[in-house]
């Protein structure tokens, strides 16, 4: 029966058009949030910082002592800290990540990728002061003993592995981030490679390609972008993690040319100092330090999505 | 002149040219899935050859056959021999690579590498291979763009990234990409199957003019195109090689009946 069911027509078209209005008003509420969110946290930052900003102002990104008890305070040795510790991470967990990556999505057979991947992941699921914890008892006595003498008995003229054997320290800070970021560098690549089309292993295959040549010509080119997106979400997590960083670094602000020396990380120094900061200044050179490390990762974010935008965009200018 | 038998004289017509590529008693699987039942054929030299059969009959796994691009699917395996010049590339110890390099492919959608120019991703091959010398690869990549019929409408542009060409375009850039490192024989695999009718025309044409230098093996489900571009026609059915011979016999005067129904378009 036809004559049954009413007719859809313009009686139901006002209804549905509110429902479409309200939903957009809501969707858009949510989406405007996200920013309002970190223009918050920003005009915080800095009202809250500002008796240090007013005090110190650009000197304090050039100033590198840290002196609570003579109102003393400079972030160079923390900005520092933070961005050679994670670029030591990202050089070593980028080959590792990439490696595991290619593994994952070009060699491993089916019935073994899930596990691998699984215990990957597992270990971006490991909480931070867990890791620290394997880091003091295991990782930084094995650096101490082993990989330190080793590697200054082999490289020790170089400044970088120059002085006495720690164990504690930058390398040691560096190691443990590595561990934590390469899951996000497998995780992403590994999804960024398998979505890479196969007619272009095929064609790459079709040419005489080995198959480490196909992964060279026809899956990483084509995944660039992506695998740079991943490392930058490294990145990111290495330059604000605090917990395991704080428990391996040693917690002296200093800048050392040797990876053995101490060192000290913004986010470290905040989480350590900011319940025994008596004064309203130290509060607020703290509060400083943390805008420093929003506006580093902010600017690193930036430079990332102009690199992915670039990597994207076209192909590279041949050899000549 | 007195007319042969059709069966001798289908015989006949094979036999008159030089073989590029024997098939005999292929068998190929997917895991348990046994896509070919034992083909035997000889495509000729510098002939267009064309493979047609419904969906799923096995004509591009048999494509991929010849040249080791089947076992690249996991689970796929093959058996049986395939002979070019009167070696099998199955024999242990040849080199998949090495058979890739005489056997060439097009495949479906155009497929250039998008990260690479067009001058790139012609050159793909030979920088390969380790070819170093710009000289050498200008003049490669001039003739194989001249080969493909691009050369004029891509001359000013070869730094532009391959994907900036329309389909018919990218498909003719592949064909260039696959003749650069001169293949004695060039497997098309349904190469029209996602372009416009003005640039299926084209690599029609195409196919019909690189067959005067090279082996064409091009599979279509399109019975139309079989008749215009090829020289001799098999038709796969389940598996199963049904009919082979000249184009025109095996149209005109199908000796089964299987072939009768499908090129009438009683299935299919």
């Amino acid at each position: 029966m036809i004559a049954t069911r009413p007719a859809p027509g313009p009686v139901e078209e006002p209804s549905a058009r509110t429902g479409d209005r309200q939903f957009r008003v809501l969707l858009a509420t949510m989406a405007a949030a996200v920013p309002v969110v970190i223009g918050a946290i920003l005009v915080a930052l800095i009202s809250a910082a500002w008796p240090a900003i007013h005090r110190f102002g650009a000197h304090f990104f050039v100033t590198s002592t840290w002196d609570p008890v003579a109102g003393t305070f400079g972030v160079l040795p923390f900005i520092y800290g933070t961005l050679v510790s994670s670029a030591l991470a990202l050089l070593l967990a980028i080959p590792l990540g990439l490696g595991v990556a290619i593994f994952l999505s070009e060699l491993t057979p089916g019935w073994l990728r899930t596990p691998v991947g699984f215990f990957v992941e597992l270990l971006a699921a490991i909480p931070s002061v867990v890791i620290g914890l394997w880091g003091i008892f295991v990782l930084v006595p094995w650096v101490r003993t082993t990989l330190e003498p080793v590697l200054k008995s082999a490289l020790g003229f170089l400044p970088l592995f120059s002085g006495p054997p720690l164990g504690i320290g930058m390398l040691a800070a560096g190691l443990i981030l590595s561990v934590m970021v390469v899951p996000f560098i497998v995780a992403v690549s590994t999804e960024v490679m398998r979505a890479v089309p196969s007619g272009q292993r095929e064609a790459a295959r079709a040419l005489g390609a080995t198959g480490w040549e196909t992964t060279r010509t026809a899956v990483l080119p084509y995944a660039r972008s992506g695998i740079i997106g991943a490392i930058f979400l490294a990145l990111a997590r290495a330059l604000g993690e605090t917990m395991a960083v704080t428990m391996v670094i040693g917690n002296v602000p200093q800048i050392k040319a040797s990876l053995f020396a101490p060192a000290y990380t913004i986010p470290a120094v905040i989480a350590n100092e900011f319940t025994e900061a008596t004064d309203d200044l130290y509060v607020a050179a703290l509060i400083y330090a943390g805008l420093v490390l929003f506006i580093v990762t902010v600017a690193v974010n930036a430079l990332a999505r102009l690199l992915v935008n670039r990597a994207a965009r076209g192909p590279s200018v041949i050899r000549e | 002149m007195m007319e042969r038998p059709v069966v001798e004289r289908r015989a006949a017509a094979l036999i008159d040219h030089t073989t590029a590529i024997q098939a005999e008693n292929v068998h190929a699987w997917f895991d348990r899935l046994h896509a070919l039942r034992g083909i035997t054929m000889t495509i000729p030299e510098r002939k267009v050859t064309a493979v047609i059969g419904p969906s799923g009959c096995g004509k591009s796994t048999f494509l991929r056959c010849l040249n080791r691009m089947h076992e690249l699917v996991p689970g796929a395996r093959v058996s049986g021999a395939v002979l070019m010049d009167g070696r099998d590339i199955y024999t242990p110890g040849v080199d998949p690579v090495q058979v890739r390099r005489r056997v060439g492919m097009v495949f479906q959608k155009p497929n250039p590498f998008p990260t690479m120019t067009i001058y790139e991703n012609v050159a793909a091959g030979l920088t390969l291979a380790g070819e170093g010398s710009r000289k050498t690869l200008d003049e490669i990549v001039e003739q194989s763009l001249r080969a493909a019929a691009l050369w004029d409408e891509v001359k000013d542009r070869l730094r532009k990234p391959g994907t900036s060409l329309s389909g018919g375009q990218q498909q003719r850039l592949c064909i260039a990409r696959a003749l650069a490192v001169s293949p004695e024989v060039l497997l098309m695999d349904e190469p029209a199957s996602a372009l416009d009718p003005a640039s299926t025309l084209r690599i029609e044409e195409l196919a019909r003019d690189l067959a005067k230098d090279i082996t064409i093996v091009i599979v279509t489900h399109n019975m139309q195109q079989a008749a215009r571009v090829s020289d001799f026609t098999a038709f796969l059915l389940d598996g199963e090689l049904v009919e082979y011979g000249p184009t025109n016999d095996l149209f005109t005067k199908p000796r089964e009946r299987r072939t009768e129904d499908y090129i009438t378009g009683r299935f299919g």
